[in-house]
Parts: structure tokens; C-alpha cells; sequence
């Protein structure tokens, strides 16, 4: 059985947004679960957060950046075309109930995942706090749909052409300075990112929420590939998060871990390029 | 002919001692390479071993196959060169001979209590069955299997590993509608992600998954039951009658030492999956990156330790070194495969555990801590347990390490089935004779019932659980 994408569109330049045919999947899913796909018999599995779902509908939406081979490949699938495997709900749903005032933060493509949390959050009863940012104006991604599921909403961006001239990190810390108070915060986006967020939230005893994007393999607990550390104790991403304590994470283990294979993925990327290059 | 004598049967037949030889890929060439290292008996040489069994009139070697399969009867036709009915035979006990052929450890089983056993060398039964299903894999000279009218009842089988595909490929023989349930993209469980290539290869594998499917088992990937659908609504919503989970013990065990993140640090799991399942030793061909150490250290002494440290050989390793607790005689690997790794020039340090992996300053790999250890008094396996060696600590280098030291069996399941009932080790608990767990109508069999054992012992597992379920659904 393959999965059928049914609609896709370039939401920046950088990145896809593509509705995919898979009932089984949007029957179960949950907000911060994730999937796993490969694309075709030569594929290598890679995990994608569930950014959105309709059950009725039978579909799951992913959105995603190109950064590797894997993603500028699919990026080249149209509407019509089918992935080849497309596994999940995986991950631990994580029910976050009732926590009162929520600053929930998205990095770059990052809010991609951040975005259904948000909307439970909303639904939920919290007051939501968002903060978005991206690295120019034109990559800010779901802005609406955020601003639609939260109570405020601030944009950033690195070079001010949108929003507060800066990091989603400089926004919380003007919110914090001013006296804003916050029961929880919510991060995902690059590990830099999330690391800076946790850095400051720790100064404020913030209790912060990352979820990571580790590299995978099954997805299912099998190999430990995603394995991070989390309080002094070996945790795999996929089965046991991908939402973790961040003032827990070992940042300095969890970045080395994701650089493992960059070499490869650049040459996989160059080859890539140069075959549709020649085509 | 090869061996002894001419075509007419000589009226009294001397025995020959050994087994037939059989030959091999030579080890220089091989550990270039990814392709099988046996080659397999020539029909020639299969009709001369076939001929060495003596066909007892009380054949205990069927006594020592898991799945019970008629020794005599299949050795037989092939003595007489009937190969169509040596592969019926053979298939009306074994779904999977051409995995079996060449994974079980014979040594232990048949060919242990093997009767030429006590004088000479047993009959080569691996071989023959091997052969016996490569032979009708190429020729196609096995009959149509039978399969019994349709009972209209369905079978749910999560994991198809071997446990699971013998079950699916029993029960759809008896006529029951089965489904056979799998996380991965692809079929085989352990015998795709963890046996590599060079043992068994793929080719062999999607033949025998093949064949389950021409019974009328359909096969599902992608599906990780617990998460896209529980135990609970296959046999409610989705209407099977029966399930049988055999989904394995796929959670690596860590040694639980410091240093054990490092970059270049794999469980054993990682490293064949990332080779065997997603074919990164054809990297950049396929897109599955990995990462290949030049001086491996292999911690652990049983199968998975050997493919592992083979493994590493082909990817280029310069040395690869196995590591093991315990000694020599302890280590739970087959003979075969201790023997290839050694030709092989795989080296071999036992007695000695890692205390620490050591790193560089940026996380990679540089080496690591070990402690020599002895052996005391026997623990619940059996075997002497290892003992520290207080203050023999040192050091050696290494820039890859693979850990082998066992494995869990896998929670999804049991953790989303909170009704099944589990022993202390996490495992699920059955009923030995039919495999039903505390759940009626759910069965269980092989890894995640044992924990880590041999692909063997899970198809009698999966064999003994369709005749569970077969009686459970046929009282029903």
C-alpha cells in the first residue's frame, strides 16, 4: 500500500506543506506524535511531526524543510503522486491538560509541530502566549492559524524584517522582564534554539517543554539511534518522548549526536542534486 | 558421482564417516563482500549425504526439531533423487526451510542426537534441508501445498518475523482469513533487520515471504499494532477472531557504562538494521547513511555479536575485536559462526568487560575502559558467572563499538494491552501447550514470550500457537 498525497503547497521557500491519504493514521493520531516515511525502495526512513489531521477526512498533513536529500526529494512530489511508506502514530501522545498560562514558542519550521499543541492547549482552556519566529519575513510559516488558536501572538524575525528584530528567546525575555507570568513554556524549533530557551527559563524557574527531532531509524524503540540524554538517564526520542524536560537535556551530548552524519548527508544531497541536474 | 560407490546400491554399504564438505566463499574474498559465504550442496553431493542416514526405525532426530519435521522422510526422497517429494515433505512441516537451512543451530538439535553422532559425524541435516529448498526455490518442483476449504473465520498476526510468519503460513493452510501485521516497510522481522546478507540472504528471505503469501496470508507493513491499532480493536472493530502476537525482543540492552552516547557507540540493533533493513553498505546508492569504524570492539559472545563483528569486516574494518564476560566455552554463538568470524581473522578477547567507553573532546569514539573478569559459581543460566578482577583495569583503542549483549522484548504491545498478563522480565505470559495469554483469544509465541532465544525455537512457538488457535476457534 502506498499513500497517496491528495494536496501540497510551497508555504515559504523553503518549505512544503503536503496533505497525505492515510485513515489509519489520522484515526489515532495526536497532537505531538509524529510519522515516519520513506520514500521509495531506496529510501531511508526519516520521522516528520504530525503538524495537523482530519479524521474524517482520512488525511495527515506534514510540513517540512528542505535541508537533505530526503526532503528536497520529496519536495519534488506532486499532488497525485504516492509515498511509498508512511508509518505511525508514533511517539507518546502527551495529554498537557489544564496549565494555566502557556508561552508556547516555534523556531523556524518548528512551529510546524508547535502548531497542534497550541491548538489543544486553546481547546483546553489555557491562555496561550506564541511566540514565532523565523530567520526573514517571508519563512515565517502559519502565522494565521497560530494567531487563530492563541491569545497573543508575537512575531520575530533575525533581521527585522517582520515582528521584533531577533530571537523567539529576546521576545520571551521582554515578556519576562516586564513581569509576565508563565506556568509552562513550550519550545520547539533547532537545537540552538530550544537550548537558548531553556537557558533563560531556567533563570526564572520556568518549567520548559522541547520536543526533539532526533535521527531515527524504526521509530519504534528498536535501535536507540535517537537515544538522548534526560536527567543523567538514557531516553530513545521515539518511544519515550519526543517531548522531554528541557532543563534535563544533555544539549552539548544532543547536538554532537544530530552532526553525526553530515558528511553523508551532504554528499547524499550533492548527488541528488547532480541527477536532477542531468535529467 | 561424488563419494562412495557407483549408481546400482552396493548390497552392504560402508559408511562414510563425515559429512560431505561443503563449499565455501574463501574468507580473503569474502570480507569484501556481502554475499553468502556457504554455497550449498550440488545435487550430486546432497544425494551422497542423503544416503549416509541410516534411517532408523525410531528417528530421534525428529525429537530434536522444534517444528518437528519428518527427518527421515524428507533425507529419503532425497536419497532416491524424488525431489518433489522431499520438498513436500519438508513443506508440510516447515513453512521456512530455506531460512532454517541455513540460521538453525542443527548442532544443538537434530544433528545433535543424530544416531551416526555417536561414532561419526551426523548427517548433514541443515545442509540437506537447505538444499532441499534452494532446489525447488530454482526448479519449482514442489507440488501445490494444500490448503484446507476456507473455515471464514479471521486470524490477526502481529510481527512477521518467524514466529509470526509460521503461524500465518499454518493457519491460512488450515483455511483460516489471515492478516500478518508489521512495523517495518518490509517482512521478516529479525531475519530482514538483524540476520545480514552474508548469512542469509535477502533474496532467500522475500522467497520465503513469498511463499506465506501464496497460502493466502496478507501481509500489511507499516502497521505498528499497539499504536495504529491495540490488540483490542483488532478483535473488536476490525473482527478477527484470534490474534497472535509475536512481535519479538527488539529493545537493545545497553552495558549501562559511562561514555556509552558517544558518537560511534551502536547498539547492535542500529548498526545490522542500518545494513540489513535499510542497505546502507550500498550507501550512496540508498539514502540510509552510516558510519563505519576502522578498529571495532564488539562487546558480547552470541549470534548477533558474530553478524555484528562480521559485519563490521566488510565495512572495512581493519580489526574488529570481539569482547566477551565470560570464556570461550560460554559463548552462546553457534560454533559455525564463531569458526567463520575466526577465518575471517575476527579477534577475540574473553573474560574482559567495558568499565567505560572513552571519547575525544568532540564525542567520537577513541576507545575504552576495560576490567578482566573471572569465572565464579554457575548462575540461574547455567553457566559461571563473571567476577571482576578488582584493579586489572586498562585501556585500549577503538573508534567504533557495537554492544550485543542482549535484548529486551519490545513493550508496545503490553503497555497499550494493559489486560495481558507479563512475567517479571516483561515478557507475556502463555499457556506452554496452546500459547494463549490471559487474554482469550490472544496467543503469543516466540522472543516476546522467551525473551532473545533462536529463530527456531519461535516457529515451533508460532507452529504450536496456530494449533492453539485452531482448537480455541474450532470450540468457539
Amino acid at each position: 500500500m502506498a499513500y497517496k498525497i491528495l494536496a501540497r503547497d510551497d508555504i515559504t521557500s523553503e518549505s512544503v506543506r503536503m496533505v497525505v491519504a492515510a485513515p489509519h493514521i489520522a484515526r489515532k493520531c495526536e497532537p505531538g506524535q509524529f510519522i515516519i516515511l520513506r520514500l521509495d525502495g531506496k529510501g531511508e526512513r526519516i520521522p516528520l511531526t504530525i503538524a495537523d489531521f482530519d479524521r474524517d477526512a482520512g488525511t495527515v498533513t506534514i510540513i517540512f524543510q528542505k535541508v537533505g536529500k530526503t526532503t528536497y526529494h520529496l519536495a519534488t512530489f506532486r499532488e497525485g503522486d504516492e509515498i511509498s511508506d508512511f508509518v505511525g502514530p508514533l511517539g507518546r501522545h502527551l495529554d498537557l491538560g489544564r496549565l494555566g498560562t502557556v508561552a508556547c514558542l516555534g523556531g523556524g519550521l518548528g512551529v510546524a509541530p508547535i502548531y497542534p499543541k497550541v491548538r489543544a492547549l486553546k481547546a483546553g482552556g489555557n491562555y496561550v502566549v506564541s511566540i514565532i519566529g523565523a530567520r526573514r519575513k517571508d519563512l515565517v510559516i502559519l502565522e494565521e492559524e497560530m494567531r487563530a488558536h492563541s491569545d497573543e501572538l508575537f512575531v520575530t524575525t533575525d533581521d527585522g524584517s517582520y515582528g521584533l528584530r531577533g530571537f523567539v528567546t529576546d521576545q520571551l525575555k521582554l515578556l519576562l522582564d516586564e513581569g509576565r507570568k508563565f506556568d509552562t513554556c513550550l519550545a520547539v524549533g533547532p537545537i540552538p534554539m530550544m537550548e537558548a530557551v531553556c537557558r533563560l527559563t531556567a533563570q526564572h524557574d520556568l518549567p520548559t517543554l522541547v520536543s526533539l527531532d532526533t535521527i531515527m531509524v524504526d521509530g519504534t524503540g528498536m535501535c536507540g539511534s535517537c537515544r538522548v540524554t534526560v536527567g543523567g538517564e538514557t531516553k530513545f526520542t521515539c518511544v519515550d518522548g519526543p517531548v522531554f524536560d528541557g532543563h534535563n537535556v544533555d544539549w552539548v551530548e544532543t547536538k554532537r549526536r544530530q552532526c553525526r552524519y553530515v558528511p553523508q548527508e551532504k554528499q547524499a544531497l550533492e548527488r541528488f542534486e547532480k541527477d536532477r541536474g542531468s535529467k | 558421482m561424488a563419494g562412495n560407490g557407483n549408481n546400482e546400491k552396493p548390497a552392504k554399504k560402508k559408511v562414510v564417516e563425515k559429512k560431505y564438505p561443503m563449499s565455501e566463499q574463501p574468507p580473503a574474498e569474502r570480507i569484501r563482500n556481502f554475499n553468502e559465504v556457504p554455497y550449498g550442496y550440488d545435487v550430486e553431493t546432497a544425494v551422497e549425504e542423503a544416503r549416509r542416514c541410516l534411517q532408523c526405525k525410531k528417528p530421534v532426530c525428529i525429537d530434536g526439531c522444534p517444528v518437528e519435521i519428518d527427518i527421515p522422510g524428507f533425507i529419503e526422497a532425497i536419497a532416491e533423487e524424488d525431489f518433489a517429494e522431499a520438498i513436500r515433505v519438508m513443506k508440510s512441516f516447515n513453512n521456512l526451510p530455506a531460512v532454517c537451512g541455513r540460521v538453525c543451530p542443527q548442532e544443538d538439535q537434530c544433528e545433535k542426537v543424530c544416531v551416526l553422532a555417536k561414532k561419526f559425524e551426523s548427517v548433514a541435516i541443515g545442509r540437506l534441508e537447505r538444499f532441499i529448498a534452494d532446489y525447488d526455490y530454482e526448479h519449482g518442483v514442489a507440488p501445490p501445498t494444500e490448503i484446507a476449504p476456507t473455515k471464514g473465520k479471521k486470524v490477526a498476526i502481529v510481527g512477521s518475523g518467524p514466529a509470526g510468519l509460521t503461524a500465518a503460513g499454518d493457519l491460512a493452510r488450515m483455511g483460516y482469513d489471515v492478516t500478518l501485521y508489521e512495523a517495518f516497510h518490509a517482512a521478516g522481522g529479525v531475519l530482514r533487520y538483524g540476520i545480514p546478507e552474508f548469512r542469509l540472504p535477502k533474496a532467500i528471505l522475500d522467497q520465503e515471504v513469498d511463499y506465506v503469501k501464496s497460502l493466502g496470508v496478507k501481509v500489511e507493513c507499516n502497521m505498528v499494532i499497539g499504536k495504529v491499532f491495540t490488540i483490542k480493536e483488532l478483535l473488536g472493530e476490525l473482527e478477527f477472531e484470534a490474534a497472535f502476537i509475536g512481535t519479538g525482543a527488539g529493545l537493545p540492552r545497553w552495558m549501562k557504562v559511562p561514555g556509552e552516547n558517544l558518537i560511534g557507540v551502536y547498539s547492535a540493533n542500529e548498526w545490522l538494521t542500518r545494513i540489513n533493513l535499510m542497505r546502507a553498505f550500498e550507501f550512496p546508492e540508498y539514502d540510509t547513511p552510516i558510519w563505519a569504524g576502522k578498529n571495532v570492539a564488539v562487546i558480547g559472545g552470541g549470534n548477533t555479536a558474530m553478524d555484528s563483528v562480521r559485519t563490521a569486516l566488510r565495512m572495512g574494518a581493519e580489526t574488529a575485536k570481539i569482547y566477551y564476560r565470560r570464556g570461550e566455552k560460554e559463548m552462546p554463538a553457534r560454533i559455525e559462526e564463531i569458526h567463520h568470524a575466526r577465518e575471517e581473522g575476527v579477534q577475540f578477547d574473553f573474560l574482559v568487560a567495558p568499565d567505560r567507553v572513552l571519547g575525544t573532546d568532540d564525542g567520537w569514539v577513541r576507545g575504552m575502559e576495560l576490567c578482566r573478569m573471572e569465572l565464579g559459581e554457575p548462575d540461574e543460566s547455567g553457566r559461571r558467572r563473571p567476577v571482576r578482577c578488582e584493579g586489572s583495569q586498562f585501556e585500549v583503542e577503538c573508534d567504533m563499538v557495537v554492544v550485543a549483549v542482549g535484548t529486551y522484548p519490545n513493550p508496545i504491545i503490553p503497555e497499550t494491552t494493559p489486560e495481558l498478563e507479563l512475567t517479571k522480565w516483561g515478557t507475556i505470559k502463555v499457556d506452554e501447550e496452546t500459547g494463549m495469554t490471559s487474554v482469550q483469544g490472544v496467543f503469543a509465541g516466540g522472543d516476546i514470550v522467551t525473551g532473545g532465544a533462536t529463530v527456531i525455537s519461535a516457529m515451533g512457538a508460532g507452529k504450536r500457537a496456530a494449533r492453539g488457535i485452531d482448537a480455541y476457534l474450532t470450540d468457539k
